[in-house]
């Protein structure tokens, strides 16, 4: 099968800075993909080596199987939803929707029939003739989507689409860009340095650090079984054992990442259930969360960090506890780094 | 809320500065009255009051016989801004202006973008000095300096003749109205000089309009489909236009009320300037002299208001 974005051994600098550094990455046509990774680790680097804005000075990009490295934006079926929404000022909402197809010269009558059923696929049916300046954050990200959509492209590229709209928008727009992706069927690639939106959206997802991809997987994948200390401790946040102390606690001699949700918390006089594993230990702090309630528990000299649900236990700053948890909780990790 | 309230009420402060600054932060329009009156006399007394003196006076008219001024309303004035003569002189002053203004916007265009796109740190620097530094010297410096060098014994006719190019100032000056003796006796000096002396007004703002246009803007067009020229008449222009508009107010309205270039690099004939010159000055005819006047003014309503239909004003 061909892919629908094809990166082989991908570089692109800036002056000294590597911000893609021998990247190969196949994105598979219909998947909603995730670039996660903290800022300048590449990722957008990356999303605008597919869009065109960028040409990589190393190896071969294919889209669908064509050759794209060389071919300007413009000649590319790929459309993009920036991260400021790039909005012209001087159009309309409907004006803006319909500059791919002006462009192409699609004729006015069916430029207007097609802008207004994207408008309307995003919501915003009605609102064709509103001055850009009139929108809301949430509103312009919409105009920004079908603006894109209308082309009909083979992949959309989206740049931290929601990251400057609040939590609660954020989260309806998340549900409404998957299903989105779902009914049209079109491959979206998407930038986020929010781990929680990668995980939460994504089939699959990307985690760029230093211009590498160092691990890519699905989310339960990348969440469950990180192979590095990076991605234990960028995506979620995790207790990252060393191998001292993880193979003396049930684990084997390498760092090893243990999520906090995985953590047991109960008096010290508990009984360890078979192929679990325990560790003894003193509340240092508290931090009252909502939904939950994250204890920090010295151990020795390792701090453990464990979840649990509030009201559990009335436990307080200062007590003796025992951590238990699962040994196949224990995710041995192969990197270092 | 709990805070400033216990300071205004522990009576601590004290001192007249302290008391005026508490009045004017509990009233702020005392403090745009205040800050706003002085300039407000002066746009209103100063400014509106001698433009409304000079509207005056071209409704009055010259006494042929006794050269006085009749202090009577009449429209005696204005037509005879319609004469023949002084047709020409303001159709041949806003032929000049227009010819000016779109060569400035033609030549400052590349200058201000690649300006406000390319250029960094110490090259936007070199461009703000090379742009501004004209305007530092004096501007009769500049024209004298203009017609020794468009002189038939200046420069430009020494090189031209030693690249053996003369041919194309002699074909230059041998065209009909725009040529003449020399460049400094002709059109196409004034047309030169009006060029460079008014560039950086346009230069400027063109610049400040395109800085405002982030390159996502750009990126997104070319993402859409569109070629770079398609983007260039599709975004770029359109967005540069309000800053184009004000560089041509700048430029056009500049060139309409000179009346020094045309005099020093020029043909004899009148532009309005002169003739306001003349009429106010030696012929003693202000009322003449103030309609002329207000030739330039209704022109640029219209120029105005042309712009504003056409949207140049949409994007601010």
């Amino acid at each position: 099968m061909i892919s629908a974005v094809s990166f082989q051994n991908v570089s692109r600098r800036f002056g000294a800075v590597r911000a893609v550094d021998d990247v190969t990455l196949d994105i598979e046509p219909g998947e909603f993909f995730a670039m996660l990774g903290p800022s300048g680790s590449g990722k957008t680097t990356c999303l605008r080596l597919i869009a065109g804005f960028e040409q990589p000075d190393g190896g071969h990009i294919s889209i669908f199987g064509e050759r794209a490295d060389g071919v300007p934006p413009y000649k590319r079926n790929v459309n993009t939803v920036f991260q400021d929404y790039a909005l012209f000022p001087h159009m309309s909402v409907g004006e803006n929707v319909a500059y791919g197809l002006m462009i192409n010269g699609t004729g006015r009558a069916e430029r207007e029939t097609k802008a207004k059923d994207a408008l309307a696929m995003v919501k915003l049916g009605g609102y064709e003739t509103r001055r850009t300046a009139q929108l809301s954050g949430g509103q312009r990200q919409r105009v920004a989507l079908a603006r894109a959509l209308v082309n009909n492209p083979k992949v959309l590229l989206l740049d931290e689409p929601l990251g400057a709209l609040d939590l609660k928008l954020r989260e309806q727009m998340q549900d409404e860009l998957r299903s989105l992706q779902k009914d049209l069927g079109i491959t979206f690639v998407f930038v986020t340095h929010d781990q929680g939106e990668a995980l939460s959206m994504a089939n699959r997802v990307a985690i760029f650090n230093d211009g590498k991809i160092v691990q890519a997987g699905t989310p339960q994948d990348i969440y469950e079984r990180p192979k590095s200390k990076f991605v234990a401790d960028f995506v979620g946040s995790s207790n990252v054992l060393s191998p001292e102390f993880a193979s003396s606690h049930g684990g084997v001699d390498r760092w090893t990442s243990l999520r906090p949700e995985k953590i047991g918390v109960h008096g010290v006089r508990a009984l360890v259930p078979a192929v679990h594993a325990s560790a003894d230990g003193i509340i240092t702090a508290i931090n009252y969360q909502g939904a939950i309630t994250r204890l920090t528990v010295a151990s020795e000299a390792t701090k453990l960090t464990a979840s649990v649900p509030p009201g559990s236990g009335g436990f307080r700053q200062g007590d003796s506890v025992r951590l238990i948890w699962p040994k196949s909780a224990m995710q041995a990790m192969d990197a270092d780094a | 809320m709990s805070a400033p309230a216990a300071k205004s009420n522990s009576g601590e402060r004290g001192g007249v500065l302290e008391t005026l600054s508490d009045v004017f932060v509990n009233r702020p329009q005392l403090l745009t009255l205040l800050l706003l009156t002085p300039p407000l006399l002066w746009i209103g007394i100063v400014y509106v009051g001698s433009l409304f003196a000079l509207l005056l006076q071209s409704f009055y008219s010259l006494d042929d016989f006794s050269g006085l001024i009749v202090r009577e309303f009449t429209l005696s004035t204005y037509a005879q801004l319609l004469e023949e003569a002084n047709v020409q002189i303001i159709v041949r002053t806003v032929v000049m202006a227009a010819l000016v203004t779109l060569a400035c916007a033609v030549i400052a265009f590349p200058i201000a973008y690649y300006a406000a796109r390319y250029a960094k740190g110490g090259m936007k620097a070199l461009f703000y000095l090379a742009i501004m530094m004209p305007l530092w010297s004096s501007y009769l410096v500049k024209v004298y300096a203009w017609k020794l060098i468009l002189a038939k014994e200046g420069i430009l006719t020494f090189v031209a003749t030693s690249l053996h190019a003369s041919w194309i100032i002699d074909g230059l000056l041998a065209m009909p109205v725009i040529g003449g003796p020399s460049l400094s006796f002709s059109y196409i000096g004034t047309f030169l000089v009006f060029v460079y002396i008014w560039i950086p007004y346009m230069i400027l703002p063109v610049q400040a309009a395109l800085e405002r246009v982030p390159a996502s803007y750009l990126e997104a067009s070319a993402d859409l489909g569109a070629e770079p020229r398609q983007t260039f008449w599709n975004v770029i222009f359109p967005l540069a236009l309000p800053g184009i508009i004000a560089g041509s107010i700048f430029t056009f309205s500049l060139t309409l009320g000179d009346y020094i270039v045309p005099q020093i690099v020029g043909n004899s004939r009148f532009m309005i300037g002169q003739a306001v010159y003349t009429y106010q000055g030696t012929a003693g005819n202000i009322p003449l002299a103030a309609a002329f006047t207000v030739v330039p003014m209704v022109i640029m309503g219209f120029y105005l208001w042309g712009a504003k239909r056409m949207g140049a004003f949409d994007v601010l």
